[in-house]
């Protein structure tokens, strides 16, 4: 028999509660203004590689549609370049946007797994809690062992120029107050609610 | 004038890695203009777009510590030169002072702690810096090397000028542009001057970032530049770092110094090319020994 798979969502399955949720975070007030212009899908340099555009995703949280938003492989795409944020005719703060929806697919695990991008972002918090400042060969190896470590190969011809050129920093940098500053992220974190 | 006293130096962790050859640069350019740096002490990573993606609490706790620290300072002109530090620095300030919630968390963090709340810190980039506290009439007045190089296409990327616009104008910035025709050198209408790198992206998803950064090479060489320079360490590295691969996957050979502006403006102000990190570039190796070659220097004045 044929099979006639919808395309496209019921209101019903959405989730408005978690719309109105997202509309109350710093930046994501004004999603709810949105005129579906398009320019933030016009002047971002990623959106051709998104599965959803920038423009669609603020459907998508304006409608409830929780999974579709935080599951999708756009908000890790962003690379946080404001472009759409300075365009938007409505003045929205889209990049501020997409953070909070890569913290919400964070904190519910919604993320593509062995995605290198979310585990970049998780390596670096722990990297800097741990030491107060970022390792670079660090941060490399443990994201490519944690998602993909066929990614090490693109990184050989560049890594050996950049060596020879002496930026390579094996120097492990560490701030002398790391207890001051985990004390100071905890506290933060739990002020947050995480 | 606040360049009498000077400014408290953020270096952030990329100039102490892959973007060493700013640091370099930029210290002996200040050391020429004689404005005095201070290093602020025991300074953390700024979490960069990762913190924000984990923890808002958190990320913002980066800056505040590192702005607390500075507020203890008599001097109040706190410079990182890396964008992101830029931009995660001057957004936490607009968060907490527009957003009470953003506020009450960063005061918790301070507080447990024991750090004391900051406030008067203003966060200010060398390129805002050199062209309003310097400014070009002093650039131009202190060039002492004539300009051997070829045409130049300032690229300013995406976070030192978006989404605030002290540094620049967010949608058309110009002030590189000015500083590097104030040291003789030719700049060309670089169209895509704020189109973004890509970021970490090169690293993460690599064909994507690097199609973004062929994309910034070809348009640069088609507008006739023969180096592009940059005031990210993030930017130098995407496109120094991968433009041998670029002209791999794309088939065409680049080989386009990319350098920061403040090594044009160290060698033009008289700076030890020693001391400029020049060394330290991988594409356009030749043209960087040519046009900074002490021997084929021409003064200025002469």
């Amino acid at each position: 028999m044929m099979q006639f798979p919808r395309t496209m969502k019921f209101q019903r399955e959405a989730d408005p509660q978690w719309s109105e949720q997202v509309l109350k975070f710093p930046g994501c007030e004004r999603v709810s203004s949105c005129i579906q212009c398009g320019t933030c899908s016009g002047t971002c340099p990623l959106s051709i590689y998104m599965d959803y555009t920038p423009r669609k995703v603020i459907a998508l949280i304006r409608e409830g549609f929780r999974e579709d938003a935080l599951s999708c492989r756009t908000i890790w795409l962003c690379a946080s370049c404001y472009s759409c944020a300075v365009h938007c005719p409505q003045n929205i703060h889209i990049t501020d946007v997409m953070y909070h929806l890569k913290r919400d697919a964070i904190r519910h695990n919604l993320f593509p797994s062995r995605f290198p991008i979310p585990v970049l972002a998780q390596e670096f918090f722990k990297i800097v809690k741990s030491r107060g400042r970022n390792s670079e060969v660090l941060l490399v190896l443990r994201m490519a062992l944690r998602s993909n470590p066929f990614i090490l190969f693109t990184m050989i011809r560049s890594g050996w120029q950049l060596f020879r050129a002496g930026r390579i920093s094996l120097k492990g940098e560490r701030i002398a107050e790391v207890a001051e500053l985990n004390r100071a992220l905890s506290a933060a974190r739990e002020a947050n609610g995480a | 004038m606040p360049e009498n006293r000077g400014y408290l130096y953020f270096p952030g962790c990329s100039l102490r890695a892959t973007g060493v050859a700013y640091e370099e640069s930029l210290l002996e350019l200040f050391r020429v203009l004689d404005i005095p740096l201070q290093e602020l002490e025991d300074w953390n990573c700024c979490g960069a777009t990762s913190y924000m993606a984990v923890d808002e609490g958190s990320a913002f706790l980066l800056s505040a510590r590192n702005l607390s620290i500075a507020g203890q300072k008599e001097n109040h002109d706190l410079m990182p030169p890396c964008s992101a530090c830029y931009l995660v620095l001057r957004k936490t300030q607009d968060y907490v002072a527009h957003y009470p919630e953003a506020r009450r968390i960063v005061e918790e963090g301070l507080k447990a702690a024991e750090l004391k709340p900051f406030n008067g810190v203003r966060v200010r980039h060398p390129l805002e810096i050199l062209y309003n506290d310097v400014g070009l009439a002093r650039i131009k007045a202190q060039t002492v090397r004539k300009w051997q190089g070829g045409k130049i296409a300032c690229y300013y990327g995406c976070q030192a000028v978006r989404p605030y616009d002290e540094v620049d104008r967010p949608h058309d910035p110009i002030r590189m542009d000015e500083l590097m025709r104030a040291v003789g050198a030719e700049t060309v209408d670089y169209s895509l001057k704020t189109k973004c790198c890509g970021g970490s992206l090169t690293g993460t998803i690599h064909d994507v970032g690097v199609w973004l950064n062929y994309i910034l090479l070809k348009e640069a060489v088609r507008k006739g530049a023969e180096a592009i320079v940059t005031i990210c360490p993030l930017c130098q590295f995407n496109l120094d770092a991968y433009q041998s691969e670029i002209s791999k996957e794309a088939g065409k050979a680049f080989d386009v110094p990319i350098l920061y502006f403040t090594q044009v403006l160290g060698w033009a102000l008289g700076g030890d090319p020693k001391a400029l990190g020049l060394h330290r570039s991988i594409g356009g190796r030749g043209l960087v020994r040519k046009w900074f070659s002490v021997s084929q220097e021409v003064l200025a004045h002469a």
